[in-house]
């Protein structure tokens, strides 16, 4: 029987973490799917598809020790694999300005409204410690056309003090 | 006319360097036929290399006419293509008949000068760029051996103006 479980771990970031939490998942004949590992602010993360043939209770008790180890937390879902079927973003919309509160929710709600099917999300912080600056890229499908996008970003950068900008993506087959 | 079947990555046979085209025969404009019916089975691709259906000669076909909003030069035959001339870097998005279901960024060269032959054995001499120079360099890449999973770039990309496509 395969099953598909999505790993979420989070802690403070150190080096090794990939290497050993992969390994005690390749000792228990874990495949590993699609992931997503990156280090927020002061935090290594991961999310992480594993195929196992045992139980979720026996992938608990393999990475409890390991975690504990190097005081990371994690949880674990079932989840259905669902590889090779990847939707292709068909938009890039970049946004950055001071940081200030809501600005995500403003904007994400705002595409929301414009047809915007968000494939991939990544924002930092930058900027100096005493004026930080907010730096979101989102790659995503654009229900609605490009049209009503665009306007939706107008709006949002004119009302927010945000640079918002949208380039369309059109992959190259080939 | 035949429908060639494609390679598919893994294989080892993707990653071999193709010969220079020596004879302009029946045959070969034949196979550039096969080619060309080949290609026009997969909607929105608009490029093949002769490697992709495991004929290793140096033949790549192009057209991105479909996509008018694109600058180019119609259907074009290349054969034993030689990239004289690169001008500038851009990074856009690519996938290939050869690599199913995934596509990722690849930087390359805005313009370029080519020279190729065509199926009569005549000499061509384009300036192209954008996607057009995209699709070109993508397609050379087949007859080296290289994929554009060779040429990826990070997914977390620098705040910065360069365009996903043509520019």
């Amino acid at each position: 029987m395969e099953n598909w479980l999505m790993l979420t771990l989070v802690g403070k970031d150190r080096p090794g973490i990939v290497a050993k939490i992969s390994q005690a998942l390749f000792d228990l004949s874990g495949n590993l799917g699609e992931a997503s590992m990156t280090r927020l602010g002061g935090n290594f993360t991961i999310m992480l598809m594993v195929c196992v043939q045992e139980k979720k209770s026996a992938v608990q008790e393999k990475l409890q020790p390991v975690c504990d180890e190097m005081e990371l937390f994690f949880h674990l879902d079932e989840i259905e694999g669902r590889l090779h079927q990847h939707i292709e973003p068909d938009v890039r919309i970049s946004i950055h300005g001071a940081d200030q509160a809501g600005i995500v929710a403003r904007a994400t709600s705002a595409l929301s409204k414009a047809g915007l099917n968000i494939l991939n999300l990544e924002s930092d912080v930058g900027g100096h410690p005493d004026s930080p600056v907010y730096v979101m890229h989102i790659e995503g499908v654009a229900s609605k056309g490009l049209e009503i996008l665009d306007q939706a970003l107008q709006t949002l950068s004119r009302e927010n003090d945000v640079v918002a900008r949208m380039t369309p993506i059109d992959t190259m087959v080939g | 006319m035949a429908h060639l079947n494609i390679l598919l990555y893994p294989d080892e046979r993707l990653k071999q360097a193709s010969q220079p085209v020596k004879e302009f025969s029946e045959d070969l404009k034949s196979f550039i036929h096969d080619l060309e019916k080949t290609f026009r089975s997969f909607p929105g691709c608009v490029g093949i290399a002769a490697p992709q259906v495991g004929r290793f000669e140096r033949i790549v076909l192009v057209d991105i006419s479909h996509k008018p909003q694109h600058a180019n030069h119609g259907f074009l035959v290349l054969i034993n293509p030689e990239i004289t001339f690169f001008e500038g870097r851009s990074i856009g998005r690519e996938g290939c008949l050869s690599v199913p279901d995934y596509t990722g960024k690849v930087e390359r060269a805005k313009s370029i000068s080519l020279e190729a032959l065509n199926e009569n054995g005549e000499k061509q001499v384009f300036q192209m760029s954008g996607y057009e120079a995209r699709a070109v360099q993508h397609e050379i890449d087949h007859l080296d051996g290289k994929l554009f999973l060779d040429r990826l770039v990070s997914r977390r990309n620098a705040l910065n103006k360069r365009a996903e496509i043509s520019i």
